[in-house]
């Protein structure tokens, strides 16, 4: 046995595990798709979403336009490249923002109990009780309409979720007898949150972390459809799809297309997290 | 007839073969003894009896009851089977029942099922199997829920559902294991009455072969997954030929090695000295404005340790052993009274002076599988306790200590990179104690450590416990419910009963002489199989 390793598991044996498991693979691969698409945006799209074209008005798909093009004649596929990159930095970043105040907040509750849980979690319902996509509309109306003022607005009604989920998770795990065992080794409650608590809530967090995430992406489309998200002519997906909606009937490919692109990287999301979690699960390692 | 015929019952699951043609016949009214170690296939027979078994099971051979061929049956066949001919009991009180119906629901639910009766009819006879059972309407109306009863008590509904409809077999899987040693001697004098007055046949498994001869008129050994051997109980176990038998009977009986260590009597130094300890908890608010009556869990108790020593501290459930064991770990507060160790009172202590007392003081728990976050390698695990040290050791000599902790406990340093789930409940018991020597500490407070082994396991985590206990001169607090590990690893006893230590002295003389009732009650009540084999071997003359 080589004494310089820390596992058994090499790192190579590692990586041949993660690609063995199907769901890893497929979320890699859809969410790389999805952040390669954004990426290319900024250097290059099929064609120009700010130069207006309506002789070209709301074509279908075509060898030219593959998903077609919406009532001011822009190119949809090019609209969906630029719009991945807003959806889902603002969705992302307001699951950051949420899991980052919500989970420790969360844990500091079930750690400490008594006053300071009760506080906290009283808190919690007081944000719940608001209807979040109202009070996010205030937001932007005070501190004015823009893609960063939205990230804050989702992010701030993330934090009870994950201050809740972390909060449920931890104080499942306190009772067990390993966490009772450091203890007794002497270790502090915020070494035994960081050591065995996080790690044990971790694949509860990741999936609540993708649910809020296609939340977060409706979010930011409300708010871009009443004016106070993403500012046009910057296109994202909640946009186009609202946009959509009233052309359904004519030209249905509208809603369609960044519909699926939605769908797509929230299922692709989805997978990432279930194979994430499974990978470092020890328990999903083959005996020797 | 036999009621029950198993002839060449082999089952598997995906590749795993559990069971390999099993054969086993019960007759009217009789008990069999289902005896075999965890993972031998008892639970998966009784099961395959009920045709429960997992969704991924293949069944090859014959099981007959009372004429129905139990494999080829249709499911509603086995639907009206269940619970009707076939009662089954479980292991765990605490998870058998449905927390959100009330007790009266639950038994008479299968009755309304079954004979199509009313509800007020099966609630009659609901009434009258509790009744049976020992919960008189008085006292548990049928409107009580599983979490007011206790742990007994709820095991007594779980057989008043396994019998209201007078089954002609009744299956109990382990139904005494979760309880402590006199619940467990009532359930069993329960179990026979109702067999006696119903002429049931009784399937009675179980890991303790005292407690299977107490009950059983024939036994079954199970190992692997096949029958090693059947026959009568008494003289299956007296004349034990087979050697398989054998190895479980001297197991069961197994008693460590043990040199005294040598321990002054006189010596002036005391490990651990408690003087008056009392411990409340917030007990139910009774109504709106009165103050709720706290509950006291440990009542004004006092005890010294010498250095080395053993000591067990035997009570029942409940009696607050554990809350006790917990407040000489620091886990837990004390309402009132002092606990010094090595000198220092560590009621009051702050934490650079805590970090040395618990360097001095480690634990080992009941659960194998509890006791490990099965996220962490054991290198991890076991050197958990290392951080206490004054000087951090680096990796290598971590690795180093952590190896020797492994050697000591039998296992191999390679074991390190490993997980807890690769360790099977014995080898994580070892595991558990690799982590609490691993400071070298002066106590070592072990709760139930072995009550979820296997017999064999058992004798060897004793034995373990017995050669560390020379070695390295800890002092064991050994809190246990089973007298015969008392009687094995420890020299002096203290009896606890509602909170306080009753009755106190050397292991010998106090579990041969009890003086106090409650004494008198857990000796008379601890099976033993020497004696059970006696009396059985009487009976039949």
């Amino acid at each position: 046995m080589n004494e310089a390793t820390p596992h058994s598991e090499g790192f190579g044996e590692f990586v041949g595990r993660a690609f063995g498991n199907r769901s890893f693979v497929i979320g890699l691969v859809i969410a790389l798709v999805v952040a390669a698409m954004a990426a290319i945006s900024f250097f290059w799209t099929p064609f120009d979403v700010t130069r207006l074209v309506v002789a070209d008005r709301m074509q279908p798909p075509s060898a030219e336009h593959w998903f077609g093009t919406d009532h001011f004649g822009r190119d949809v596929l090019s609209m969906i490249m630029i719009g991945a990159r807003n959806s889902i930095a603002v969705a992302l970043v307001a699951v950051v923002i949420g899991m980052g105040i919500g989970v420790p907040l969360g844990c500091w509750a079930a750690a400490r109990g008594g006053w300071v849980d009760e506080a906290l979690m009283r808190f919690n319902d007081l944000v719940f009780a608001f209807p979040a996509l109202l009070s996010a509309i205030m937001i932007t109306a005070v501190f004015g309409p823009s893609a960063i003022n939205a990230i804050i607005a989702i992010g701030i009604f993330n934090i009870p979720v994950f201050a809740r989920v972390a909060r449920a998770g931890a104080l499942s795990i306190w009772p067990r007898e390993y966490i009772l065992a450091a203890r007794a080794a002497g270790k502090n409650k915020s070494r035994i949150t960081v050591e065995h608590i996080l790690p044990n809530i971790a694949n509860l967090l990741l999936v609540q972390g993708t649910i809020q995430f296609a939340l977060g992406i409706l979010a930011e489309a409300a708010l871009s459809y009443v004016g106070l998200g993403t500012q046009p002519p910057m296109p994202s997906w909640g946009r186009m799809l609202f946009d959509a909606q009233t052309l359904m009937m004519v030209s249905p490919w509208l809603a369609l297309f960044p519909g699926c692109a939605i769908l797509i990287t929230v299922l692709g999301l989805n997978l990432l997290g279930d194979g994430i979690s499974d990978i470092f699960d020890p328990r999903s390692r083959r005996r020797p | 007839m036999s009621l029950l015929e198993i002839e060449k019952l082999s089952l598997r699951i995906g590749r795993t073969q559990v069971l390999k043609e099993i054969d086993l016949a019960i007759e009217p009214g009789e008990v069999m003894g289902l005896v075999g170690e965890s993972g031998s296939g008892k639970s998966m027979t009784a099961l395959a009896v009920m045709r429960l078994t997992p969704a991924a099971s293949q069944m090859k051979g014959r099981v007959t009851f009372d004429g129905i061929d139990i494999l080829s049956a249709t499911e509603a066949q086995m639907c009206a089977l269940r619970g009707d001919d076939i009662g089954m009991v479980f292991q765990e009180p605490m998870t058998a029942l449905n927390p959100v119906k009330t007790i009266g629901e639950q038994v008479a639910e299968g009755i309304r099922w079954h004979t199509r009766a009313s509800r007020a009819e099966a609630e009659a006879q609901a009434r009258k199997i509790l009744d049976r059972v020992g919960l008189p309407e008085q006292k548990f109306p049928l409107s009580r829920y599983p979490h007011e009863l206790s742990g007994g008590q709820r095991q007594r509904v779980a057989i008043a559902i396994a019998c209201a409809l007078k089954p002609k077999l009744l299956i109990a899987d382990e139904p005494t294991t979760a309880l402590d040693v006199v619940l467990q001697a009532q359930i069993l004098d329960l179990l026979k009455e109702l067999v006696r007055e119903n002429r049931m046949s009784l399937l009675f498994i179980s890991h303790d072969l005292a407690v299977v001869t107490e009950m059983a008129d024939r036994i079954t050994i199970l190992r692997q997954g096949m029958v090693t051997e059947c026959g009568d109980t008494a003289r299956t176990l007296s004349e034990a030929t087979h050697p398989y038998t054998r190895q479980l009977a001297l197991a069961s009986m197994h008693v460590p090695a043990r040199v005294r260590p040598h321990i002054d009597e006189t010596a002036p130094d005391t490990l651990l000295d408690v003087a008056n300890l009392t411990r409340d908890y917030p007990g139910r608010r009774r109504s709106l404005f009165s103050k709720p009556e706290p509950v006291r869990a440990v009542d004004n108790v006092s005890l010294k340790m010498k250095p080395g020593a053993s000591v067990a501290l035997v009570g029942r459930s409940g009696c607050g052993k554990s809350t006790l064991a917990r407040m000489i770990l620091a886990l837990d507060t004390p309402t009132d009274g002092t606990i010094k160790f090595r000198g220092m009172d560590i009621t009051r202590a702050d934490e650079t002076a805590m970090r040395r007392a618990r360097r001095n003081m480690q634990v080992v728990f009941q659960d194998p599988y509890g006791s490990f976050d099965p996220r962490h390698t054991v290198e991890r695990l076991v050197g958990e306790p290392l951080h206490l040290l004054e000087r951090k050791p680096d990796r290598k000599e971590r690795r180093d200590m952590v190896g020797r902790a492994l050697h000591e406990v039998g296992l191999s340093r390679s074991d390190m990179e490993k997980y807890p789930h690769e360790f099977s409940g014995g080898q994580r018991q070892r595991l558990s104690i690799a982590r609490a020597i691993i400071t070298r500490p002066k106590l070592v407070v072990a709760d139930e450590p072995v009550s979820a082994l296997d017999v064999s396991i058992r004798a060897q985590i004793l034995d373990l416990f017995a050669e560390i206990n020379q070695k390295l001169g800890v002092a064991y607090l050994f809190i246990t419910h089973d007298l015969t590990v008392a009687r094995a690893i420890t020299d002096d006893v203290l009896i606890m009963h509602e909170g306080r230590i009753v009755e106190r002295g050397k292991t010998s003389e106090v579990l041969d002489h009890p003086q106090t009732e409650a004494a008198q009650a857990l000796v008379s009540a601890a099976p033993d199989l020497h004696r059970a084999i006696a009396r059985r071997l009487q009976e039949q003359g």
